[in-house]
């Protein structure tokens, strides 16, 4: 049989294409083309000058700071998920890989209420918070919370099917030739898993950085101090701020796109690791 | 010597946060008077310098008057509340034990140093020919108001929606209560805050009337150009009376007990009030309000206290769980 008589006729397959372009228009590029064009309609001097207000940098500082925090705990809290769910076997394995996605299941304005209740004044540990001048939520330690609760699996769940597929035989040829657990992990599976574990990252980053809903809840709304960037984009464009708030948000784009870029880019390192792995015992 | 050095690092520093720290004072407010409090912290704040010598910080917080009082009651360290009503205030006393019962003797006027009015504001050339509250009901109108579950200002449009009707009706509950319920079938949805309300009629386009703060709509007329929209004052409104408070648990661990009421007190001063009409915020001050009466549309105005019988009243018939506008409100 040819190959030909598989397929289908060639206007199904313009059909298709041409509808996946068209959604792809209206529901990606063309938001994207939106938010430039209105953040410098009005001029790069207005543009930039949305930078400087204080608020906005504050914004722009606590952002990073929370993502930065994230991303960190994160990183540790995903490795060590994803060695013991790829290299172990006990009781209750399935019902941990689970867990690991509640952050992708629940509203994140849920996960951010989680925390009020708990922390809050009127919260579970509110009143023993509070006799201690501790502060959790409607201060920096809330929204790094949030932040994490939300960015918490992409790491694990990257790295996990790398390290499933590579397999244990490296590690245990580097155990049986002495090394110790700690360095067979630094130098055996670090190095395999390592461009999952940047992809794992970048997205933990993303996501950590346009963080909405859940640090919306726990953040108070201080200007300057508990306000992150996405926050300080809605209150520009309620305050008919339009050019600022759309300066703002092209800045978060920006970062959504530069996430792309990074993560075509490990994605394609990750194949090439993958064929390499591959062509070695031939 | 190594703990004696630890202990005289320690001292420094924490004479370096508190000493030459400036105070800060937390300014909880609800959703319009963003640009209101920006400038009149600014005045305040150079004021309160030249006075005392000490530098002063206001941060300001905004969103749907219920929803910030929530967020004191669950932790948020406000020194100061002025939010949409009383009632919210009531809350943080109440549930919170925060500031005591009767908080709004303390300052003049019911503690509301700005009233305001609910006003309409309609699209240039008024194409539904929207005049009174009549008109909201017409076929084919289309009402934005917020959810007066959330929003301090939805509640009084609520209010002075069903006070209207009472008043056309001769007093006849059962009449006010269908045409409440007919009017919030023109609504097709409901934001959280007033600014998001107004947002979704000039911005996003919805509706033919937006029930607004009127100091509010004016400033979306301002913002957004005298061409697009324009402002139709009903023949009978309520009286706003937005209030504030010190959070006196707050400021006594802060230690702002003084700043935060120099700060209250300064907004019934000539130069906050007039700020405060510029802003259109109603004036209580005679002079001031006698120099911006021209700024204002004349209304016919009635309190809560007269027609409803205060907040706390309103509030538990209108506005609880399974209260009248449960009843009457049903999602689409």
């Amino acid at each position: 049989m040819s190959a030909a008589s598989v397929r289908e006729p060639f206007w199904v397959r313009l059909l298709l294409t041409l509808v996946a372009l068209a959604f792809l228009a209206v529901a990606l590029v063309a938001p994207l083309v939106a938010v430039f064009h209105q953040a410098l309609k009005d001029g790069l001097a207005l543009y930039f000058a949305a930078f400087q207000e204080p608020e906005a940098w504050a914004a722009i500082r606590l952002s990073l700071v929370a993502a930065t925090v994230a991303v960190v705990l994160n990183t540790v809290f995903g490795l060590a998920a994803a060695w013991l769910l790829a290299r172990f076997r006990f009781r209750g394995k399935g019902f941990l890989t689970t867990l690991l996605d509640i952050p992708f299941v629940v509203s994140p304005v849920v996960a951010g209420l989680i925390f009020v209740l708990l922390f809050g004044a009127q919260g579970w540990f509110g009143p023993w918070l509070d006799a201690r001048d501790i502060r959790i939520v409607f201060a920096l330690p809330g929204i790094i919370l949030a932040t994490t609760f939300v960015s918490l699996p992409f790491v694990a769940r990257e790295i996990l099917p790398t390290l499933q597929a590579q397999g244990t035989e490296e590690e245990e040829a580097a155990r049986m030739l002495g090394a110790s657990s700690w360095r067979t992990f630094w130098r055996i599976t670090l190095p395999n898993i390592r461009w999952a574990l940047f992809s794992g990252i970048v997205l933990c980053s993303a996501r950590a950085l346009g963080e909405f809903g859940a640090v919306s809840v726990v953040s108070g709304h201080i200007r300057g101090e508990t306000n992150t960037l996405p926050l300080h984009v809605e209150i520009l464009y309620n305050e008919y701020q339009f050019t600022a708030a759309f300066a703002c948000a092209s800045l978060l784009t920006l970062t959504a796109l530069v996430t792309l870029l990074l993560k075509s880019l490990l994605e394609w390192r990750i194949r090439a690791a993958a064929r390499r792995a591959l062509e070695i015992p031939s | 010597m190594k703990r004696f050095a630890l202990t005289a690092l320690a001292a420094t520093l924490s004479l370096g946060l508190f000493a030459g720290s400036p105070k800060k004072l937390l300014n909880v407010s609800y959703d319009p008077t963003r640009e209101l409090y920006q400038d009149i912290n600014q005045v305040f704040t150079r004021q309160h310098k030249a006075r005392s010598g000490v530098d002063l910080a206001i941060s300001q917080s905004h969103g749907g008057s219920g929803k910030q009082a929530r967020s004191v009651l669950d932790g948020l360290q406000a020194d100061v509340v002025t939010l949409a009503l009383a009632y919210d205030i009531d809350a943080l006393a109440e549930k919170g034990r925060l500031l005591p019962a009767d908080w709004q003797k303390r300052l003049p006027y019911n503690s509301t140093p700005f009233t305001s009015t609910i006003v309409f504001l309609v699209r240039k050339g008024n194409p539904k020919g929207i005049k009174d509250w009549n008109d909201l009901i017409k076929p084919g109108v289309s009402v934005i108001t917020p959810n007066p579950k959330t929003s301090g200002g939805a509640r009084w449009n609520y209010l002075a929606a069903w006070g209207y009707a009472l008043r056309a009706n001769h007093g006849d509950p059962s009449k006010a209560r269908a045409y409440v319920q007919e009017l919030f079938r023109h609504v097709p949805v409901l934001d959280s805050g007033a600014r998001g309300a107004t947002t979704t009629f000039v911005e996003r386009g919805l509706g033919d009337v937006l029930l607004a703060w009127e100091n509010e709509a004016f400033l979306a007329e301002k913002e957004l150009g005298k061409d697009k929209f324009q402002i139709v004052a009903p023949s009978v409104s309520i009286l706003a009376e937005p209030p504030v408070a010190v959070v006196d648990r707050n400021v006594q661990r802060h230690g702002t007990a003084a700043e935060a009421k120099a700060y209250l007190d300064f907004l019934y001063t000539k130069e906050a009030q007039a700020i405060g009409a510029k802003h259109y915020y109603r004036p209580r001050e005679a002079s001031v309000a006698k120099a911006y009466a021209k700024s204002f549309p004349k209304l016919n105005l009635f309190t809560i206290d007269e027609v409803f019988g205060g907040w706390q009243k309103a509030q538990k018939t209108h506005f609880t769980d399974g209260g009248v506008f449960d009843q009457i409100y049903q999602p689409r």
